[in-house]
């Protein structure tokens, strides 16, 4: 199964396909091809899990030989796609001479590859390493350089693979009772399995190239999810506004990848660029650069701030699709592509230093802004929205401080809970068609009683409840990194303290949240509506959330929690098995190491969330503190003003940015064109028109024509004037006779 | 057959559509009916002659030429009927027998004002000639001959068949592009007398034959000369291309054009100035190149920006598109001024990509135009409410446009930008990288303003003028139409090789006299 | 004998005739006053031939007798014709020729 993972992203493509095709003409309008293709994909990730556990539990050293063998066959019984050459090349094996030749095979940037595979023989004898598995096909060749399209499996993919397809799988069930008789179902589950595919393909990327063309085509979906009803404008503005930021992003993650294929000697290669990279094949100045606009990409993908702006906007989609594309897969995609070149960031951001740097800071930043955005909203969807940029925060600076697997564990926990959470929120809203929970909500606990336990399940791995909530042991380990990797204690305090803060508030908001939705006396709609429960296609897909938001945390339990020691087998199981272990990822020599258990973080976090929640529950249920400070004190009013405005960003972006862009600018550009070059070109026009006027009345006319009519003229002219001397009288002729006889004779006599 | 094709094929594919016009020269006007079969018969032969060609051309070698015909033309000055096909001709000889067709069964039930059948469709059949013989040539004064003929059927089809200011446009972009002839041919003059003698027969003379000319590769001549040849081929071509400032033409051509023309000249008639660029200047004159090279993508990375501001600042949805013809044939600049094989090969893809994605967007503007008598933007909207399947094209259409991943558009944007990191032939790198990321920048406005096209013409509701209005879906012609450019962006896009790998060596080859890029 | 007596006399004669043929308005006058200008030729060439004894002078004073008298008749018939055609003799009036 790892070798023929291409088949994922396949079902869900070829589903999309016949989706359009057909899908108006079945029974449930589309909806049963693309459940039955997420079905399988489902099936098929866990087929691929269960492969590479037992890949890592049974490295390919012992059984070179039947993996060589497999190659081998699969010459043979591959319909060799698309009539090119399949080839599989497993970077970095123990066995070096066989994994140069399997490269020579590989066709790519072979010369390489034997220093690679040396270095990989060095770290191999320290602990025992699993290669992913790569398998190529040639996609297109410039240059004579060909370039390779396919899958590539690891821990990571894995990962990914089971959380996309099965989030995406419970959200197309959900999507069944949700959207029922939209406008557009077919087109509905035909653009989630679109997103599957494209979400499935850019998680199994072995390629920068095929992750640019991965990460596009999700947005693309986004764009077309959050448009869904694009008939009225909010909804097609956030869409646009979705598609934009993203591509603002894009300009530093095209620029990220060429960097790095050309430093890396003109490879898309994951592998390769991240094996050069931890082996300081690259300079370090470029792999800086190439990290600095990858992380804008992330920005903007991940909602980090300062492009965070069109997430909360986002939320104009349908709820399913919130769960799904804005919270639980999608924008993890940025937070994968870090993890996925951690080499590149790792070595360019010299992470392992423990000095501060970028991806750091950009993650502390947001996950404290961002929390505290959340508190002044009353959509309970834009809560959540923000509260998935403050933990997506949590993510990127888990990455910046060097703790690869405590991000990843917190992606994959933050999958669940926050899936829960948005589905919940969709629950809640279904009937009532309002997301405003102080005006719409309240009360709802009764009326909705398992929604309210999800949700309350939820609520409690957000916030990171201790000890049973997944929540609490992936932030734990992001803090513990924090805490221990800067080194001397330098660098990485600054995100500690803003992880903590954000712990805080975090607890903060959701318990207000908690309090407006669930209790008090229902107001507005859910007043008026006759609320009961969700039938089981909207229960069931929560309740199995709600379940994973527990049990996820269970993965990776430290190996010591508060001085009792966890069963190896049961311990870190989540690190053993997901984080490489292979020369493409960064090792101890590169500086890198592993966060362990601390309990005074985890006790100082506890305290953040009693205060917080605490605070939160004193002010809501108890009426306590300083209820309408933001009218009576100008700070208190200023700092909720500057909340409210979301930081004056989207003003900035949409009125000044985009808006000049739209307007002045854009007619300046138009008027210049207009009138500056084309009134260049028309003056030589009108210029050239002018000119051969002129010559047609002055040369032509005038000169030519005017010589042949002068000599006319002219003959008139004396005509004209010796007219005047012919009077018709005869006296006068003899006058001019005599006078000319005497004139002659003067002469004759004067001559003579 | 294969003997057939290796003499006659090239010819064929020229001059066959001349034969179909013959024809309908003798067909009585009021015989619409034949006419439209003729014609579409005659392009459909010319499609099957081109696919054979496709099918017969020898992949492995790219970079000779096939199909070869080297016969005597004009004696006295030594200009030969030289014919011949190779990787970079090859896509954009596809590209031109493909559209043909589809513009023809577009035209079925569409002709334009004043409704003549028979002058319209020999034009286009005219320009076909005229265009696949640009391609095919490999004589400087015979390409130059094609290149002039387009001009004319161009000319009239605009000035006869366009819109209401048409005499402005179609003068224009005659004269415009005619100037820009002008001075070429005192390029290629120069290039003829500067050149060395090549021995024919016994006797040595000056040649026009590419082949020779770019073995040649502007060895011994003077720099300075060879950067006064290569400006006199950049005025011809960046003026058909059309580069940044010299694209004015463009928009008035393209607003003014009746739909079928539009189509034609974005899909065949802009990539003449390109294939220019690839096929003559730069192998025949690479010193000149080089010294080109900057102030080319310079221009190239302004026209993306500034094609973009324009399209922000338009009001009518077929000016838009027109204007973002300026943007992405910037794109395709960038990728030919970075003089790598990289590049290159982006912008010959990026040209089909344009021909295909451009021409799509003109076909459902022509649409639109057909259907609401406007498009002027602020009077649409709710396109998707009222004709589904074309708003439905359209966002695909934009999508592919923008460049997105998995549609054609992006292996012409992409590799070009990527191109400008590492410019050959010893160009300054820290400008091209300049313009890379300036390149990069562009990619946003592209999506702003197509993506703010799509809202304004496909979202939302319609309009109060048309709320009531009966909008007629796609035509059974447009299904014909359109169906085969989708399929072909699509495939393109997942599978960009096909179009790659013919081009490759024959890029490749066509560079070596740049030296080690 | 002095010819310049004679002299002088054919030129007041002739004087007299031009100044006469200019000046007068009247078309008979102006006949009259051609009729001196002859008459002042025939007396120069008297005079000379009488002075050189040569006879040519006064054959030639004869035939211009008779050719001022043919001359007469015919302008006589002239001014009789213009004044038939325009009631009046005064030849101011007569410039139908006027370019």
């Amino acid at each position: 199964m790892l070798t023929h993972a291409w088949l994922i992203p396949a079902i869900p493509a070829v589903a999309f396909v016949l989706i359009l095709a057909f899908g108006k003409k079945l029974p449930r309008g589309g909806s049963e091809i693309g459940i039955a293709s997420v079905s399988i994909c489902f099936v098929l990730a866990l087929a691929v899990a269960t492969g590479w556990i037992g890949r890592v539990n049974h490295p390919p050293a012992s059984e070179h030989g039947t993996d060589t063998q497999e190659v081998v066959t699969e010459h043979g019984t591959e319909p060799a796609a698309e009539g090119d050459h399949a080839t599989e090349t497993e970077p970095g094996t123990e066995d070096a001479p066989a994994t140069a030749e399997e490269h020579g095979a590989a066709a790519t940037a072979d010369d390489r590859l034997p220093v690679a595979s040396a270095a990989a023989e060095e770290a191999g004898e320290e602990h025992h390493s699993t290669p992913p598995v790569v398998r190529e096909m040639k996609w297109f060749q410039s240059n004579g350089i060909n370039f390779q399209v396919g899958t590539m499996i690891d821990g990571l993919s894995t990962v990914m693979l089971v959380v996309v397809t099965l989030i995406s799988l419970l959200v197309h069930v959900f999507s069944t009772d949700y959207v029922a008789g939209d406008r557009r179902y077919t087109h509905y589950f035909a653009f989630l399995s679109l997103f599957t595919a494209s979400m499935l393909f850019y998680v199994l990327s072995s390629s920068t190239l095929q992750m640019i063309v991965g990460w596009e085509l999700v947005g693309l979906c986004s764009f077309g999810l959050i448009g869904h009803w694009w008939e009225e404008k909010p909804n097609s503005d956030a869409a646009l506004k979705a598609f934009l930021v993203n591509r603002v992003g894009d300009i530093g993650l095209l620029c990220g990848m060429i960097i790095l294929f050309f430093a890396a000697g003109g490879t898309f290669s994951v592998v390769d660029i991240n094996t050069m990279a931890n082996h300081g094949e690259i300079r370090h100045f470029l792999l800086l650069m190439a990290s600095l606009s990858l992380i804008t990409a992330v920005m903007s993908k991940s909602g980090q701030f300062i492009l965070h702006t069109w997430l909360p906007d986002a939320m104009a989609g349908p709820t399913p699709v919130s769960a799904l594309i804005h919270a639980a897969t999608m924008v993890v995609a940025g937070i994968y592509m870090v993890a996925r070149l951690y080499g590149v960031f790792f070595n360019g951001l010299s992470i392992g230093t423990g000095n501060i740097n970028a991806l750091a800071v950009v993650g502390s930043v947001t996950l404290l802004f961002g929390a505290l955005l959340a508190f002044v909203q009353s959509d309970i969807k834009k809560v959540l929205a923000y509260s998935t940029v403050s933990q997506l925060g949590y993510m990127v600076m888990a990455l910046g401080v060097g703790a690869w697997t405590a991000a990843i564990f917190h992606l994959f926990t933050h999958a669940f809970f926050k899936a829960c959470l948005f589905l919940g929120s969709g629950s809640l809203a279904h009937h009532i068609h309002s997301f405003d929970f102080k005006k719409d909500m309240g009360g709802m606990r009764k009326t909705m009683p398992r929604t309210y336990v999800t949700f309350l399940i939820g609520t409690a791995a957000l916030m990171g409840v201790p000890i049973v909530t997944s929540g609490f042991w992936s932030k734990d380990e992001v803090l513990a990194g924090a805490s221990m990797l800067g080194g001397n204690g330098d660098g990485y305090t600054f995100a500690l303290v803003m992880g903590l803060l954000a712990a805080a508030c975090t607890c903060a908001y959701m318990t207000r949240l908690i309090w407006y939705v669930f209790f008090g006396e229902p107001r507005g709609k859910s007043a008026e509506h006759h609320l009961h429960e969700n039938g089981p296609r909207i229960v069931l897909p929560l309740m199995i959330l709600a379940f994973l938001a527990i049990t996820s945390g269970w993965t990776n339990l430290p190996a010591k929690v508060f001085g009792i020691s966890v069963p190896e087998n049961l311990a870190l199981r989540f690190e053993h098995f997901v984080e490489p272990t292979d020369t493409y990822f960064p090792t101890a020599a590169n500086g890198f190491h592993h966060p362990e258990f601390v309990p005074w973080i985890a006790m100082v976090s506890l305290v953040a969330i009693i205060v917080g929640a605490g605070g939160a529950y004193l002010w809501y249920w108890k009426g306590m503190g300083p209820h309408g400070i933001t009218e009576r004190n100008r700070f208190a009013r200023a700092g909720y003003k500057i909340l409210e405005n979301k930081y004056g960003l989207d003003i900035l972006y949409v009125d000044w940015i985009a808006g000049s862009f739209k307007g002045p600018i854009a007619k300046a550009a138009n008027w210049v064109n207009q009138n500056v070059l084309d009134g260049v070109v028309n003056a030589v026009g009108t210029t050239a028109r002018r000119s051969g006027e002129a010559v047609y009345r002055y040369i032509d006319q005038g000169v030519v024509d005017g010589a042949v009519n002068a000599s006319g003229a002219g003959a008139d002219g004396a005509g004209e004037i010796l007219r005047k001397a012919q009077t018709g009288k005869v006296q006068a002729y003899g006058a001019y006779l005599f006078v000319g006889a005497a004139l002659l004779a003067a002469i004759f006599v004067i001559a003579s | 057959m294969k003997d057939l094709l290796n003499g006659w094929g090239a010819t064929a594919v020229v001059f066959l559509p001349l034969v179909g016009a013959a024809v309908m020269l003798a067909i009585p006007k009021s015989e619409e009916t034949l006419h439209k079969v003729v014609a579409l018969t005659t392009s459909l032969v010319v499609f099957a002659v081109g696919v054979a060609l496709l099918v017969n051309f020898d992949y492995d070698h790219g970079a000779t030429l096939q199909f070869f015909q080297d016969k005597t033309w004009i004696e006295v000055i030594n200009s030969r009927y030289i014919v011949g096909i190779d990787g970079i001709s090859l896509p954009l000889i596809a590209l031109t027998v493909f559209v043909v067709p589809l513009v023809i069964v577009y035209s079925w039930d569409h002709f334009p004002e004043p409704h003549n059948p028979k002058a319209f469709l020999l034009l286009i059949l005219i320009l076909e000639t005229g265009m696949v013989g640009s391609f095919v040539a490999q004589d400087l004064l015979l390409f130059f001959v094609f290149f002039e003929f387009v001009l004319l059927p161009m000319y009239f089809m605009i000035g006869v068949y366009g819109g209401e200011n048409r005499k402005y446009a179609s003068l224009k972009f005659f004269l415009y592009t005619a100037f820009g002839s002008a001075l070429m041919i005192v390029a290629i003059l120069a290039t003829y007398f500067l050149s060395p003698e090549v021995v024919i027969d016994g006797v040595s003379r000056h040649t026009f034959s590419m082949v020779a000319l770019t073995e040649w590769g502007g060895a011994g001549l003077a720099k300075n000369t060879a950067i006064l040849i290569f400006g006199g081929f950049f005025m011809g071509f960046g003026i058909k291309v059309p580069m940044f400032p010299f694209h004015t033409w463009l928009p008035d051509a393209h607003t003014q054009a009746p739909t079928q023309g539009s189509v034609i000249l974005a899909a065949v008639l802009l990539k003449l100035g390109t294939y220019g660029f690839v096929r003559i200047a730069i192998p025949i004159l690479p010193e000149g190149a080089k010294w080109w090279a900057p102030i080319i993508g310079g221009l190239a990375v302004i026209g993306i920006i500034y094609g973009a501001l324009g399209c922000l600042a338009q009001t009518d949805m077929k000016r838009l598109i027109a204007f973002s013809s300026v943007a992405h044939m910037g794109y395709v600049m960038l990728g030919i001024a970075t003089l790598t094989p990289f590049g290159i090969n982006a912008a010959i893809f990026g040209m089909v990509a344009h021909g295909l994605i451009t021409g799509m967007l003109f076909f459902i503007a022509g649409s639109v135009k057909d259907r609401y008598h406007t498009l002027e933007i602020k009077r649409l909207g709710g396109l998707l409410l009222q004709a589904p399947r074309m708003g439905w094209l359209l966002g695909f259409s934009s999508m592919a446009s923008l460049g997105l991943p998995g549609l054609a558009g992006f292996w012409g944007e992409f590799p070009a930008i990527l191109s400008a990191y590492n410019p050959g032939a010893g160009l300054d790198e820290a400008l091209f990288r300049f313009y890379m990321v300036v390149a990069a920048i562009g990619t946003v406005f592209a999506a702003g303003y197509l993506l703010w096209l799509l809202q304004r013409v496909a979202f939302g509701t319609p309009t109060e003028e048309f709320e009531k209005a009966h909008i007629h879906d796609m035509h059974l012609t447009d299904y014909i139409a359109w169906a085969p450019m989708i399929v072909f962006i699509v495939v393109l896009g997942v599978y960009p090789n096909l179009i790659f790998k013919v081009t490759d060596s024959a890029v490749v080859h066509s560079l070596t006299a740049l030296g080690g890029s | 004998m002095l010819l310049n007596q004679f002299l002088i006399l054919a030129a007041i004669l002739f004087c007299t005739g031009v100044y006469g043929v200019i000046s007068r308005r009247n078309g008979v006058l102006v006949l009259m006053s051609i009729e001196l200008i002859l008459n002042s030729v025939n007396l120069n060439l008297v005079a000379f031939s009488a002075m050189t004894g040569a006879v040519a002078g006064q054959v030639f004073a004869l035939f211009v007798i008779a050719v001022a008298a043919a001359e007469v008749g015919v302008g006589l018939a002239i001014v009789l014709a213009i004044f038939r055609n325009f009631r009046t003799v005064d030849i101011d009036e007569v410039d139908l020729m006027k370019g």
